[in-house]
């Protein structure tokens, strides 16, 4: 069998925060490869580090030193705007309180990253309908984020993350809010996500029970991989 | 008790930008009330300022109609009378229309028996000899660096062609709210011109002013004239000073009243957000409230602290406006001067501004207040868990 | 199409915090209010004196009088003016020429103790032909050579002694009221009308106010004003009626666009607050939502304008709300002393396109003026953070 490429490359990475004249370093230097199609599990207590690891592979924070490739991409080198545009066609993300815009309904949440690319309304509506119904979720297309229950709404934020077709997805302690039975269907999904259609995923959790489903766990302690 | 006024500080002042947002929107809605009210009491001050005792003798047709200077002796020898003078609207304009101010022809001795302006001794005596003289306000010969001795052109639109006058007094105000910023000289002078040039205006004054001796014959002296010329020519109407002022503000009233009306309204709105504002930190906070019951706070002092912490942002607010006041009424009084020559703060104001400022605050937190202290704990705690 | 869902978006948002909005936009709505209100007023001030004046009448006072009231035309100098070729000619041959008296008098309201200033027009029937506005209503002209009046419809309502059938004592006569008449919006409507030698009479005046005449070619003006006014035995001044009239309007408009300016800067003040205050809370409750737009893509710019709409619809929520508030004074006529003439007028409030768009693009700034420090302050964002926010 072929060995499948790399999706993400990081090299010597580190990063620290400034709070009050302190410094607290968080990351220090990591490195860390990702195959495409792994769903790899990153855990670790309280402040090790592991969601601010997430947060630059995804994009959303700078590195202090070090390279975040992912895709092929050096994605430190890239502008602000750059990598907003990125971000909307490479990334989708899951978070632990769903994030949906209590304003939109599921379907326009699902819709909301198309939004940045150039597709008609028309090629939106089928990518959202199909997104809908993987989620199981087509009958409640036109309910708010309110009206839904935990599980569904992380199942409206799966549909949201997988809607532009992207590179990576980041979940960030995706049953961290969720009852046992809701989790379990989240998880279910990001494994058929993982499997069925081939997406890499990157999840930080504390859970066990989600770290099973996970091909590959890796451990980071106090900033460092175990 | 130190304790808890620390927390009381910290809590108020929080978020500092919405603090400080909603402290400034309070003090904007009371400034913008105290501005309003003293514009307000600026145009009716004329009224408040006159005295009881005097009464204004005119032609009951209008003011545009004069009365035959012959009245004089006639109104002197009524009962109760006790000093009279008389004069002419002269509506002259100095150099530009847009430099209008109040020009009166007076008879002088009488003028200033009856009105308590401050005019220091050689002045007065250096007017009341030259004919050819004038006294202005302090105020009026300020706006135009006017001196004594200088001699002031007035054009005349009632009376036509240009009149020389020469500047012998500076008058300023005494005890009253008197207008500084008029502009007096000898009817004397304007009548022996009009002899010549048009004598049928000559010996015709606009008004009387009269003296009356004891404040409570005026309603009778006031009958009394007006009796005497009853099917003469020109009749009179003689009524207070007071409300001879009052029947010029009370002409275009309907605006004023307008004014008031959409200003209380309009500041009403401003509290309401103010108060809404803070109504919305009480709400947003559920949880320290709850903290702070299991840590045996009991609902009253819950209470006490919400109430204590708006009351804090609104009273700072009355405290800000109150130190703003003056400046600003004292910048605005300057603008406003040309039209609007006594612009006085009055103490009410303050009043006014401490019982809003404490209202608003009870009103934001008192909802809130209480639903934060009825909350049971356990369910409390489970929302924010 | 981002645009579009934007706005959608912010609506919404506005939509689901509705005490507030409703508070925020209703505090603009007043301050717009108040904006479009004292506009509505100083042109309505000037729409009635405007529509007073006929562009071919002129009208000749003494030089420096500034109205008619004050004004004075000895009967010498009247048959020096009226033989000036350029005056028109009526059907019957002799000229459209009137010479009239105007004075005030001051008339008790009806209902209350309160009193105001009216102007009394002497005139003959030239004057009424000049004026094709001024048409009667109900009775009859006066007859000449009586003390009979007619009275305007603004007056005959509202002041003591002007109905139809009363009487009027001035100058130790008696007037009756035989007519009334309406000229429209127009000043004409505030005032009385007698017959200009009775009135003379009884007032005991030598001389005319004013003289009133239209002109053959309206191109004449120019050299008839300077044949007047450069003659030296008439110390006269020539005017356009409507110029005329449009004088009388300035101070008041101008005095009425000041207040009107200086309250809506203050409360606009208060209301910017509101709007900076609502705005603020808006982006306080929804860092997570920024966060997670930012994060899926959306450039600080999309957040900007997100924002800048949201509190732009706001203010124009409250601008609409105050406009069509403010479109119902139009019904509302306003009766007042004009400062300038001394003497009452009637007129309404009058709404334009001009200050529609006025009173609305005020409103987009409002809205705007208190969007813009948060909307920055939305987009300036640490995404990270802003996700990790309660």
């Amino acid at each position: 069998m072929e060995q499948p490429p790399l999706i993400v490359e990081i090299k010597d990475l580190s990063k620290s925060y400034h709070r009050n004249s302190q410094t607290i370093s968080v990351l220090q230097h990591i490195s860390l490869e990702i195959e495409a199609r792994e769903f790899l599990a990153l855990m670790g207590p309280s402040g090790s580090g592991k969601s601010t690891l997430l947060n630059l592979i995804a994009g959303i924070d700078r590195p202090d030193s070090g390279t975040v490739r992912v895709g092929g991409v050096d994605i430190a080198l890239l502008s602000e705007a750059q990598l907003a545009r990125w971000r909307a066609a490479n990334v989708g993300f899951i978070f632990q309180f769903y994030n949906l815009i209590p304003v939109l309904t599921a379907f326009e949440n699902i819709e909301l990253p198309l939004l940045l690319t150039r597709l008609s309304r028309q090629e939106r509506r089928e990518h959202v309908e199909t997104a809908l119904h993987l989620v199981n979720l087509f009958d409640r297309k036109d309910h708010y984020p309110g009206q839904l229950s935990g599980g569904e709404q992380q199942r409206v934020a799966i549909a949201r993350a997988i809607i532009t077709d992207p590179t990576i997805i980041v979940a960030d302690e995706p049953t961290g809010d969720l009852d046992r039975i809701s989790a379990e269907e989240v998880l279910t999904l990001m494994d058929r996500l993982n499997r069925e259609l081939g997406k890499t995923i990157i999840m930080v959790t504390h859970d066990p029970r989600a770290a099973d489903k996970a091909r590959l766990i890796r451990h980071l302690e106090k900033g460092l991989l175990q | 008790m130190i304790l808890q006024l620390k927390l009381l500080f910290k809590n108020a002042f929080r978020r500092k930008f919405r603090a400080f947002l909603t402290i400034l929107s309070v003090t904007v809605a009371l400034l913008a009330f105290g501005l309003l009210q003293t514009f307000i009491d600026a145009w009716y001050a004329g009224a408040e300022a006159s005295s009881a005792r005097r009464l204004v003798c005119r032609n009951s047709i209008s003011l545009t109609f004069p009365l035959p200077l012959a009245y004089r002796d006639k109104i002197r020898q009524i009962e109760g009378v006790e000093a009279i003078t008389y004069g002419s609207w002269f509506g002259g304009i100095y150099i530009e229309e847009k430099n209008f101010f109040a020009n009166f022809a007076i008879e002088p001795h009488g003028y200033l028996r009856l009105y308590d302006y401050k005019l220091p001794a050689d002045q007065k005596e250096r007017f009341l000899r030259d004919r050819r003289s004038a006294v202005a306000g302090r105020r009026l010969v300020e706006r135009f660096g006017w001196r004594i001795g200088d001699i002031i052109t007035l054009r005349g639109t009632i009376f036509p062609g240009n009149w020389e006058f020469v500047l012998a007094g500076i008058y300023s105000r005494g005890t009253v709210d008197l207008d500084e910023s008029q502009f007096f000289f000898h009817w004397d002078y304007l009548n022996q011109a009009l002899k010549k040039i048009m004598p049928h205006r000559a010996d015709m004054v606009d008004f009387y002013i009269i003296g009356v001796s004891k404040a409570d014959l005026t309603t009778e002296v006031a009958q009394a004239i007006d009796q005497t010329f009853k099917n003469s020519l020109a009749e009179t109407l003689t009524e207070t000073e007071r409300s001879f002022q009052l029947s010029f503000v009370t002409m275009s009233e309907a605006i004023i009243k307008a004014i008031q009306l959409i200003s209380l309204v309009v500041i009403l709105i401003i509290m309401a957000v103010a108060a809404n504002t803070m109504a919305m930190s009480v709400r947003e906070r559920t949880g320290e409230w709850v903290v702070l019951k299991t840590l045996g706070f009991g609902p009253r002092k819950i209470i006490v602290l919400i109430l204590a912490e708006s009351l804090i942002i609104t009273l700072a607010g009355c405290i800000i406006a109150t130190a703003l006041t003056f400046p600003m009424v004292s910048t605005f009084g300057r603008t406003l001067r040309n039209y609007l020559p006594i612009f006085r703060l009055k103490r009410e104001i303050f009043y006014f501004y401490l019982a809003a400022s404490f209202l608003v605050g009870v009103v934001a937190a008192i909802i809130p207040a209480c639903r934060a202290a009825k909350i049971p704990i356990a369910e409390a705690l489970r929302r924010i868990a | 199409m981002l645009s579009a869902i934007l706005l959608s978006y912010s609506f919404r948002n506005l939509m689901a915090r509705r005490l507030t909005t409703i508070l925020t936009s209703l505090g603009m709505a007043l301050v717009v209010f108040v904006l479009a209100s004292s506009l509505m007023l100083a042109e309505g001030l000037e729409k009635t004196l405007v529509e007073t004046g006929s562009a071919d009448n002129v009208v000749v006072i003494r030089k420096g009088a500034t109205t008619e009231v004050l004004s004075g035309i000895t009967r010498e100098q009247a048959a020096i003016v009226e033989t000036q070729p350029e005056i028109a000619l009526g059907a019957e041959g002799q000229p459209l020429l009137a010479r009239e008296v105007v004075v005030l008098i001051t008339l008790q309201r009806r209902g209350s103790d309160k009193q105001s200033n009216v102007v009394i027009r002497g005139g003959r029937e030239q004057s009424l032909r000049l004026r094709p506005k001024v048409k009667l209503v109900e009775g009859r002209l006066p007859r000449p050579a009586t003390a009979e009046i007619i009275v305007g419809k603004n007056i005959a309502r509202r002041f003591k002694g002007c109905g139809l059938g009363e009487t009027l004592r001035l100058g130790l006569q008696e007037w009756r009221v035989c007519g009334l008449f309406d000229a429209g919006n127009s000043g004409f409507s505030s005032e009385i009308w007698a017959d200009v030698d009775q009135l003379m009479q009884a007032f005991r005046r030598p001389v005319y106010s004013s003289i009133i005449f239209r002109l053959d070619k309206a191109s004449e003006f120019e050299r008839l004003k300077a044949d007047i006014e450069t003659n030296p035995r008439l110390t006269l001044e020539v005017k356009r009626e409507a110029e005329y009239y449009a004088e009388q309007s300035k101070w008041m408009a101008k005095f009425l666009r000041i207040l009107g300016a200086s309250l809506t800067v203050i409360f606009s003040l208060g209301a910017v607050i509101g709007a900076i205050i609502t705005m603020n809370a808006a982006v306080a409750t929804r860092t997570r939502e920024i966060g997670t737009l930012r994060a899926l893509g959306f450039r600080r710019r999309d957040i900007l304008l997100a924002f800048l709409l949201e509190a732009a619809l706001l203010g124009f929520l409250g601008g609409l709300v105050g406009l069509f508030l403010a479109s119902f004074l139009q019904l509302v006529t306003i009766s007042t002393t004009n400062f300038q003439t001394f003497s009452e007028l009637t007129f309404s409030f009058a709404l334009s396109v001009k200050i529609a768009c006025q009173a609305l693009a005020f409103s987009l700034i409002m809205g705007l003026g208190g969007g813009l420090f948060p909307a920055f302050k939305a987009c300036g964002m640490n995404i990270a953070e802003a996700l990790r926010a309660g």
